[in-house]
């Protein structure tokens, strides 16, 4: 008896990192999700070399998805070039042996930590949100199973008090990103902790919108064409952040989601959050004829 | 004609079951009222007058015997009646005077007088008018109006408790006692809203210890003394 | 023997709620044995018991909380037909939240403490679909309004506030979506005497102005004594007795009901 006889030889490990398993179980969550639209469906969650917290959730829904022909894009708060983001982007190349890009227009499937991109995605696009917290009932129950019942019962009583709550001490509505929102009409969800900015674009979108919560462990979806609606009260509108008027000092683009920069004598520059459209707006200035996307948001308004 | 009241053969007895006791009140009476009639009830301490009002307006249950009431909606037996023909009858058609007020705090005692003629229906305004009016009639200063009747004297919420029970007409009108406490004018004006009232066709059975202000709106008299003839004509009435 | 009563012939009205043989055993423990009873829009019912008689369990059970092992439920009311303790989870919950009104003896159970009082009545608003704020605001303030609570505290949370005044937090969110049942379980036991007589009065108020038919469960025949119409003595999870308020308490039949009427001072 030999070493060599008793070790198995030398195998890759699978396509795309996860084993068949791991791929098997998220499939079928996904395809749960997807068939009710809005509601938290619990997944085996796998490790991978990533910690919890930073992205896990969503990077098994990626390798799950990708092929080798898939062209995959990934930013981290609106940008491509943020070190969480970048190091994603490789990993997925190196498990998949997928194109990767920096285009909006171009990518297949788009993994985001807290926003999403600025021109409109299309019916052959997934977009992979990551999700911290995926229970939008938590700061009202945070009993766990006393919240999926109330998901059941479609009881959102205290969702609703909330905000009503907030209004009565503060003003106005202080819910900054994470937004609650009615999805398909039956399941409040939280849409992950993008910004008031984007959850328009969930609604009726033409994309499919993946949440996962690695730590968490659920998968939550929004197909294509479906209703996304913030819990708003019928006299008070829904507000998004005043950018709509404010102009990107490197790119010139304007009234899109920007990051305030301070300035050493305390004013502020702003900068457009999705990084590679403003990479774009800058090749088009400088006449390289890059196709800039149509956008959700124009002249600093949504649209549709 | 037929009369608004007719009795049956009604008994009433208690049964005091911790002491393994039974008493009879009152036994097979029978006799009949009608309208603008006013039947005084006699008898000694004990004869059973007080039970018997309380028979007729069903705070107590009778052993057996009928209670046949003409009202406006029909023959009804108060005896068998459900719960809510009674309490309907009671808001409408069936008065009962007493000698107690129950006063409720914080409810002034132009509210309480009120009471009866809101529940009817009247609206706010014009039921306290009608009650101050009431109020007035009785003796009750103005300045008590307003004031909460748990404070005043024995003498003062009976005035109360008249204007209140007999603010709206009724069909049949139970009295017991009505004037204990009351000072001369006050049973003047009540036997005078009672002549009125009497004159519009309310039936009435009184117990009244002293009958001497009524005598002249009597007429029949029922004792209740085991053994003594039931009904006499109206006499002089010394208790 | 006591001559026996007919059904109503004057009333031509139906009852809005009838209870019928209802049954219900935890094990071998029997919590309610045959119960029925029929209330008139605009009565107040008054359940009187002592501890263990089963009154509160009966409450429960018409606020569907709880459903019975026998016996049927039915409230005239438009667009509800049958038993309702057949009805699913969903239907029930609606029911509940919009047709029927309960205040409970222990404020932490009907109350969310920490958020406003306010709040807490625009909750029942907001479990009914209403989503316009402001008309949340005032109704709230309303309902608090005829529930007689101080409005200069009109968002503070019940956790500040004394018994008294949860107990009209709560009888405001019973009250916000004008139910065709208010239910009531020992509504002022626990409260200073001075403060029981306040909210006996406000309630006595609302059965006037707002004829809301109400079922008050309490061991305290004061308070039923104030506000019923009629009373239905239980002892032991069965009915001994029901009638005409005054007739209970002055001419008790049933040997446990003159027990309990002569046991108070």
């Amino acid at each position: 008896m030999s070493l060599a006889s008793l070790t198995k030889p030398w195998a890759p490990m699978s396509y795309g990192f996860l084993d068949a398993s791991a791929k098997r179980e998220l499939r079928r969550k996904m395809i749960k999700a997807v068939c009710v639209p809005g509601c938290q469906m619990p997944y085996a969650s796998r490790e991978v070399p990533m910690a919890r917290g930073w992205g896990t959730g969503g990077l098994q829904v990626s390798l799950t998805l990708i092929h080798p022909q898939m062209r995959v894009k990934v930013i981290d708060q609106g940008a491509d070039d943020s070190v969480n983001a970048a190091s994603i982007r490789r990993f997925l190349a190196r498990v998949s042996g997928a194109p990767v890009t920096l285009d909006t227009l171009e990518a297949d499937l788009i993994q985001s930590r807290h926003r999403i991109p600025e021109e409109i995605l299309r019916e052959d696009q997934v977009l992979v949100l990551q999700v911290p917290n995926p229970e939008p009932l938590r700061s009202v129950q945070p009993n766990m199973s006393i919240a999926r019942q109330m998901h059941g019962d479609a009881d959102y009583g205290r969702m609703w008090l909330q905000l009503y709550e907030q209004i009565v001490r503060s003003g106005r509505v202080m819910q900054g990103a994470s937004y609650p929102s009615m999805v398909n009409g039956r399941h409040v969800m939280t849409p992950s902790p993008i910004p008031r900015w984007d959850v328009p674009k969930l609604h009726m979108a033409r994309h499919l919108t993946i949440l996962s919560a690695g730590r968490e462990k659920r998968i939550f979806a929004v197909p294509p064409y479906t209703r996304v609606e913030p819990l708003v009260f019928d006299d008070v509108p829904y507000r998004v952040e005043d950018h709509g008027g404010l102009t990107c000092y490197r790119s010139g683009t304007k009234g899109f989601f920007m990051n305030e920069i301070p300035q050493g004598d305390g004013s502020s520059a702003y900068e457009v959050s999705d990084s590679a459209f403003g990479v774009k707006a800058i090749r088009t200035r400088e006449g390289k004829g890059i196709e800039m996307g149509e956008t959700w948001y124009k002249d600093g308004a949504m649209t549709q | 004609m037929t009369p608004v009241l007719d009795i049956r053969g009604l008994t009433k007895g208690f049964t005091m079951h911790h002491l393994g006791q039974g008493f009879a009140a009152f036994s097979d009476i029978s006799f009949a009222v009608a309208a603008g009639e006013f039947v005084l009830l006699k008898g000694a301490n004990g004869a059973g007058k007080s039970t018997l009002l309380r028979t007729l307006y069903r705070s107590y249950l009778p052993q057996a015997g009928q209670v046949l009431f003409q009202s406006a909606h029909g023959l009804i037996d108060l005896a068998r009646a459900a719960d809510i023909d009674i309490t309907y009858l009671r808001q409408t058609e069936i008065g009962f005077v007493t000698q107690f007020l129950v006063a409720r705090p914080r409810i002034s005692a132009e509210a309480l007088v009120a009471e009866p003629l809101r529940l009817a229906g009247m609206g706010e305004p014009e039921a306290l008018d009608t009650a101050r009016h009431w109020l007035q009639t009785f003796g009750v200063k103005d300045t008590l109006w307003p004031a909460y009747p748990t404070t005043f004297s024995g003498g003062e919420q009976q005035k109360v408790n008249l204007a209140r029970a007999l603010i709206r007409p009724h069909k049949l009108l139970l009295l017991d006692e009505p004037t204990a406490s009351l000072d001369a004018n006050a049973r003047a004006a009540l036997v005078q809203r009672l002549a009125d009232l009497k004159a519009q066709g309310t039936a009435m059975i009184g117990v009244f210890h002293h009958p001497g202000d009524v005598e002249h709106l009597i007429d029949r008299v029922i004792d209740l003394t085991p053994n003594a003839p039931l009904q006499e004509e109206r006499q002089d009435v010394a208790v | 023997m006591t001559l026996t009563l007919d059904g109503p012939r004057i009333v031509k009205t139906a009852p809005l709620v009838q209870l019928r043989g209802v049954n219900k055993s935890y094990g071998s423990v029997v919590a309610l044995c045959d119960v029925s009873a029929t209330v008139y829009p605009g009565e107040v019912l008054g359940i009187v018991g002592e501890s263990g008689s089963g009154k509160s369990t009966l409450l429960r059970m018409m606020n569907l909380e709880e459903t019975p092992d026998a016996g049927s439920y039915t409230l005239d009311l438009p667009d509800l037909d049958g038993n309702l303790f057949d009805l699913d989870r969903f239907a029930r919950r609606m029911l509940c939240a919009t047709r029927i009104g309960i205040v409970y003896q222990n404020p932490h159970l009907g109350l969310l403490m920490k958020n406003s009082s306010s709040g807490n009545v625009a909750e029942r608003l907001l479990v009914a679909g209403e989503r316009r704020f402001a008309v949340l605001r005032e109704k709230a303030r309303a309902a608090l309004a005829a529930s007689e609570f101080p409005l200069e505290r009109l968002d503070a949370p019940p956790i500040e506030l004394s018994g008294g005044m949860q107990q009209r937090v709560q009888l405001a969110k019973a009250i916000a979506l004008e139910p065709a049942l208010l239910l009531l379980d020992e509504p002022t036991t626990g409260l200073d005497v001075s403060v029981q007589a306040l909210v006996l009065d406000t309630l006595k108020r609302l059965q006037r102005d707002r004829h809301i038919t109400m079922v008050i469960v309490s061991h305290d025949l004061g308070v039923i004594r104030t506000l019923a119409d009629r009373v239905m003595v239980m002892r032991r999870g069965a009915v001994v007795e029901a009638g005409l308020a005054d007739q209970i308490f002055q001419d008790p039949q049933h040997p446990y009901t003159q027990q309990l009427v002569h046991a108070k001072l």
